[in-house]
Formats: C-alpha cells, structure tokens, sequence
C-alpha cells in the first residue's frame, strides 16, 4: 500500500528543501518514493534530479495542446535514489489558475498510472498556502492520507500551520485527511523547540522532529543536491534520516484541533515572542 | 388601510394552497414573491419581492449575465464582432437564439449571427487566457476588415481565473485601431441576466460613449430607440412611426444597429425607451452625462400606441404634434377593422403571462384592445420598477409572480384555466402537452414583429391562431385511465 503524504508550510519555509532531503534519505534507506511537486515554481525535485525539471505537466499539456495529448514518460523521472519526479507547472505569476494546473496534472498521473504498487511513498510539495481548492486537491479523497506542516518559530510561520491545520479538519471528515504532525525547521528563535512542541500540542498533534538551522543544506543546495547526496557523513543527514524514520514509523494521526487567533497571540506572549498588546489597552480612567 | 376584497382574498387562497406543498421555509420565501394584485395598493404588503437570488432547487428559468450582455444587449450591434470568452458552450447555445434581425452581409460588414469563441481549454484556465484573445483580436481584424470594432463577452471562467480582458482589449484598441470592448458579464454575477444588461449598458458608456467617433449633423427632431432588439422586425415597425411622425431616429439600440448607433445616441433630442429594464441606465447616464431627456413608451397594440405618439409628440413642436395627429388618424381605421376581425373571436378569453422584465406589462394593452383579460402575470427578473409599474394595470385580483417556478405556473393554469399561456421556450412544450393554447412571448414564437401598427396585426392574428386552434381538443390527458387507443387486448383480437 502507497503512503500518500502532503508537505504544506508558509511560503520559503523550507519545505522543498525538506521533503527532498526526507525523500532521499527514505530511498537511501531502500524505499520507493515519488515526489509530486504541486507549485508553479516547479523546484519541487530540483534537489533529487540535480537540475530544474523542465518538463512540467501544464507547461508539456501547453506545448500538445490539451493534457491527452501527453505521455506518461515525458513528464515523470527518476533522480537520486531512483526517486520518481514528477511537476504540476502553471502559469507565471498573476495570470491563470495554477490551482486547477495542480488539479490536471494529479488527475493526469492517476489517470495515466503514475501511482504503481512497488512505491512505498508518494510525497506532494504544495505550494504556501492553501489559497483555494486547487491546492487543497492532495488533501482531497483517495489522495494523500498524512500531512506534516513545516513550521519554525516565527509567528507568521505558525499563523500560517494553524491555518493549514483549519483546511485539514475541513478535508478530515469528508475524506480521512489526517495530520501527522509538525515539522520544525529551526529558524534559531527563542526557546523554538518548545514553542513548537507547545503549538503542536494545541493541535493536537506532535512536533515529529525538530530540524537544526545548518549552513550545510544551503551548501549542498548550490549545487542542486540533497545533503544525503552531497554529503552523507554529515551531522545534517543524519537528521534527515532521523525525521525519514520517524515518517516511516509514525503511527500517531490526528483530526487537528486548530485554535482561534488570540490563543495563537497568548501563545507566543507566553514564550516571550510577542509583547502584551497595549495599545488597545482600555485607557484607565481616574 | 381598508380589508382586502373578496377577489383578493380568493386568489390569496388560491396561490396559499399552491404554496402549501412546500416545505415550511420555502413556502415563507416563495409568498413573498407571489400575490393577490391591488391596483390602488400603495400597502407594502401587497408588493411582491423581486431581484433577489432564486431559491435553489426551484427549476428558476431565469438567464445569466452573460446572457443579458451577449444574448440582449451586445449581441445584436451588427458590425461589431462578439468574442464569447471562455470556454465553447456559451457562445453555441445562446448563438441565434433571440431573432434580433438586421439588415447587411453576415461574414462582410455584419456579423451578429456568427459564433466567435475563445473556446477555452484546459491550458487557458491554467496559463490564462489573455495572449489567446489578443490573438483572435488581430484574426478577426485580418479576416473582417468591415467591423467596426469587437467585444469581449465574459464567460465565468475569465472571471475565476482573473484573466485581465481589460488590458489586452485596451492594448489591441491601439493596435487594430477599433475599439475593442471588455466586457464582465461573467455569469455568475448577479442574480440573472439582469446584472448582465446593467454591465452591457455600462460597457457602453465606458468604451463607446466620447470616445468613437460621431459626426453626424444634428436637427431638433432626433431621436433614439433604445431597448428594441427587433425580434421578428419589431424596431423597424417602431421605426416607420416615429419617421411618419417627422422625426429621425438616429440610432437603434440594439435591434440592427451599428457601432456609430451607440455613439450617436448622446446627441439625440429625445431617448425613447421600450424595454425599460435593459436599458434605463444608459438612458439616466445620458440624461445626467449629456442632458437628454428619456421616455417610456408602448408600441404594443393601438390604444397604447396612440398614448406613447401622444406623449412622444408632446415634447415636440405643433409640426409634430399635428403630424402624430395625422398619423393616428390614418392608422385607425386600419387598428379598428384588425379589432373588428379578431375582438369577437377572442373577447373574455383570459391569459396567463410570464416573460422576462417587460412584456409582461407591455402587452397588456394589445390583449386588452382584443377583448382578453391577463388573469395572472410575472416576470422573470423585474425589479421593483416594473412591479409599481404593473400593478395599475391589471384587475384586482388577478396573480403577479416573481421568478414563478415552473410548478408554480403549472398550478395557477391548472386552477384558473387561462385560454392562453404566453410564455418562453422552457414552458412552451409543458403546457402544449397539457392541451393549453401557448404562444413564446420571447421570441414571438417564430412569427413578428409584433410592435406597431405593422405588428398588430400579426399579434392580433397570432393570437387568435393559438387560442382558437381546433388542435387544443384533440391532445388527450395521458394521465387519465380512458385511452382512445385501442388496448393491447383489442389490438390483439382485431
């Protein structure tokens, strides 16, 4: 049976970089993963095919003409560790609708047989936020069951993971979305393990693994590699494996319990981060 | 506020008890769209709701946006091309569906029964379709070099996907050197194709008003029809009144008209409006923008005929005046032999009317000059306007109906018996099967004009085809247990 799982995180958080280097370390440790990159930007498989996938499904669909026009072949490949790549593509910026490319180019991998019996992993890279149904469509029925949400300590960061975690629990009743906890991609703030975790608990969830900030990903990623490729004895892989096992052995699936604004607010004035609202302070009168 | 009368109180009890099937909310809902008529009703309670979201799961019959931008008020401007943007089905199935006639070459200088799509695809919604229109733009332009200009109708998907219509048609004006017109008339804006006339209209004043070129010379007699798409011919037989009066009709709006039409209109004396609903506001824009006075009129049948020359006139000289004279003088004797024909072979036969956002109100007249009574009368997307306006008109008692369901309707013939149903191509089929004279109001059922002198002869005419049709009695109930074929026993024994 595939484990279908979708990695969702405010935009330039980290997640292509750590699904990517999850994935290769799970192929490493002898898995069969694929990789659906579900964001117009495309760098979704960068890391795993140590190049820019050129060939997009929408953008291949623009070239035929219509999405039946396409074979299978031309827009699914393998890179590290025989990972399959494979990349929704859409429209430059303000023009189309790149959530209904996301929503052609699943239906196109299903439809043409993309998802066979010898994977063990399909992992999908969505774009930010999920900013309308297009985006939501790994979540959808009969697509991805798991969901981990990259975070770091900043508030924007978790403002958006709580809001991720609202689409979840819309998703979880129709089609048994669940979520499989957070992922912290350190940004080195205050007392961010904890936060994270405290977070994670309102969720109802878990902070599965924190990853430490380490210039090595950055290295490793100028030169279109994964740090389980570009440098396997590495402290920084290891925590890739680390996080690759606890995915793999991960049994704890939850139906999020996302919170409303102001205890997002509490939280972070708990740990320091935000200072108590003054300013809408009632002012006293003598 | 004195008690309702016994006819009101019997069609209370009578739209009460077709509502009584519904479901407790839905029949709260559907009340307030649907009562007795008080024509001296100044009472709040009397005034039925209307232009608001259709029940789901009413069957409404009403139209979209696009349909009021493309389908009425864009779409039969001759020489100007209409882009249906979007994906294929809109533009095949409202193509040539309302009988706006024109004169002209269709594919050489007038194009308004040609279907031009974008015929969206997959890739247009993801990439956009901008650089596709502006592609078809300059085709059209190689391939039409008569039209005066193009217009982008707005199909739903533009809208969901953003497409920015707006700069490629700004972009393409300068190229082409014609204007090019976006239009947002995405469907699923407004609550029916109401919202689509109001975005029509505006699309008019925005790209065409002041900045499409008009040189005509000008005299006191100018004047506009605005709100006549000439189905079967009705604005040209509107047309020879108003020039047998002396005046000069310098644009048609939009039934056979031009670009130059639209950028004549703000230099009229006079706006003569027909179908208020689409196009009172262009014709407020006008007044306040240029200084142009508007009036309704009806040319429909010839006592409201006779009223609108009238009321026309009066805001002309006493040549004028005397030519209207003149006019009905000559004509009546002519109405008067049409009512003799006809009034006794339809006198005391009642009708039941639903149409769009006019003619419910309009025709009453030409009914009432034959000797029929419209016993039941609504509209599918009136505003209150045309409610205020309707009310006078009919007799007490009688049904108004806003945004009638089809079951509705089917009741109310049921339960009072019209001898006529006039109505549109949705209802047409279900009322024939049921055995009841029925003639499409929308498109004058393949016949017209029906405006004008010209016209009431043949509505006259028309009208005492379907009613009086020996056809009616021979369509048998096939839900009753006599069958006048024979059974399957006899068959088989014979």
């Amino acid at each position: 049976m595939i484990r279908q799982i979708a990695i969702y995180g405010k935009g330039g958080i980290g997640k292509s970089t750590t699904t990517q280097n999850t994935v290769a370390a799970l192929a490493e440790a002898g898995k069969k993963v694929m990789i659906v990159g579900c964001d117009p930007k495309a760098d979704s498989t960068r890391l795993i095919l140590n190049k820019k996938m050129q060939n997009t499904v929408m953008d291949m669909a623009r070239d035929a003409g219509s999405v039946e026009d396409l074979e299978l072949e031309e827009v699914l490949q393998s890179g590290y560790g025989d990972v399959k790549c494979a990349e929704s593509g859409g429209p430059e910026p303000g023009v189309g609708c790149a959530g209904r490319g996301v929503i052609t180019a699943i239906n196109f991998l299903e439809e043409e047989g993309a998802y066979t019996d010898d994977l063990d992993f399909v992992f999908y890279d969505v774009l930010g936020d999920v900013v309308c149904g297009g985006f939501a469509m790994p979540m959808r029925e009969g697509k991805a069951q798991e969901i981990y949400i990259v975070t770091s300590g900043e508030m924007m960061a978790m403002y958006a993971a709580n809001n991720i975690a609202r689409g979840i629990l819309k998703y979880a009743h129709s089609g048994g979305i669940r979520l499989g906890g957070l992922i912290c991609n350190s940004r080195n703030t205050d007392r961010e393990d904890e936060l994270i975790e405290a977070l994670a608990s309102k969720l109802g969830t878990q902070m599965i693994h924190f990853i430490p900030r380490e210039n090595e990903v950055q290295r490793a990623e100028l030169r279109r590699q994964t740090v389980i490729q570009y440098n396997p004895e590495h402290a920084q892989a290891d925590e890739y494996r680390t996080l690759a096992k606890k995915i793999a052995e991960n049994t704890n699936f939850v139906i999020p319990t996302p919170i409303s604004m102001d205890e997002l607010e509490e939280l972070l004035m708990e740990f320091g981060i935000m200072e108590a609202d003054i300013v809408d302070e009632p002012v006293a009168v003598a | 506020m004195t008690t309702p009368s016994v006819k009101i109180n019997q069609t209370q009890k009578v739209i009460d008890e077709i509502l009584s099937v519904y479901p407790e909310k839905a029949r709260a809902d559907r009340a307030l769209h649907f009562k007795p008529n008080d024509p001296t009703s100044d009472c709040s309670s009397c005034v039925v709701k209307s232009n608001v979201k259709s029940r789901p799961g009413v069957m409404t019959v009403r139209g979209c946006a696009y349909a009021g931008s493309k389908g009425v008020v864009w779409g039969p401007v001759k020489d100007v091309i209409h882009i249906s943007h979007g994906p294929v089905g809109c533009g095949a199935y409202s193509n040539w569906s309302r009988r706006n006639y024109y004169n002209g070459e269709t594919g050489i200088d007038s194009f308004a029964t040609m279907h031009v799509t974008s015929d969206f695809q997959e890739r247009d919604i993801v990439y956009g379709g901008d650089k596709k229109l502006a592609t078809i733009v300059d085709e059209l332009d190689g391939l039409f070099p008569l039209a005066k200009g193009i217009s982008v109708q707005s199909e739903c998907p533009v809208g969901l996907i953003g497409d920015d219509i707006e700069s490629v048609a700004k972009a393409k004006t300068a190229d082409i050197g014609k204007p090019v017109v976006p239009v947002r008339c995405e469907g699923f804006r407004g609550v029916s194709q109401s919202l689509g006339h109001h975005i029509a209209n505006d699309a008019i004043r925005d790209h065409v008003f002041d900045k499409q070129a008009t040189d005509i010379e000008t005299t006191p007699y100018d004047v506009t029809v605005i709100g006549d798409y000439n189905i079967g011919g009705d604005a040209w037989a509107s047309r020879r009144i108003l020039e047998e009066m002396g005046l000069r009709v310098i644009a048609q709006w939009t039934g056979d008209a031009t670009m130059a039409e639209l950028a004549n209109a703000p230099k009229a004396k006079l706006n003569l409006i027909h179908c208020y609903r689409s196009m009172n506001y262009i014709c407020r824009h006008m007044e306040e923008t240029y200084g142009v006075p508007w009036v309704e009129y009806n040319f429909f049948g010839p006592t409201k005929i006779y009223e609108s020359i009238r009321r026309i006139a009066e805001n002309f000289d006493d040549t004028i005046k005397a030519n209207a004279e003149v006019l009905i003088e000559k004509m009546k004797p002519e109405m008067d032999a049409v009512i003799a024909e006809y009034k006794p072979l339809l006198e005391g036969k009642t009708v039941m009317l639903y149409v769009g956002g006019l003619r419910p109100r309009h025709v009453i007249g030409a009914y009432e000059d034959l000797g029929m009574e419209i016993i039941a009368a609504g509209y599918e997307f009136g505003h209150n306007d045309e409610y205020k306006r309707t009310y006078p008109l009919l007799e007490e008692g009688s049904i108004i109906v806003d945004d009638a369901t089809p079951y509705e309707l089917e009741e109310i013939a049921k339960r009072l018996k019209p001898d006529l149903v006039g109505s549109g191509i949705k209802e047409k089929y279900a009322y024939h099967k049921m055995g009841v004279p029925f003639r499409q109001m929308h498109s004058w059922d393949y016949s017209g004009p029906y405006h004008g002198f010209d016209g009431f002869k043949i509505f006259a005419r028309d009208m005492d085809m379907t009613v009086n049709s020996p056809v009616w009695g021979l369509v048998r109930d096939v839900t009753s247990t006599e069958c006048a074929t024979p059974s399957g026993a006899e068959r088989q024994a014979s």
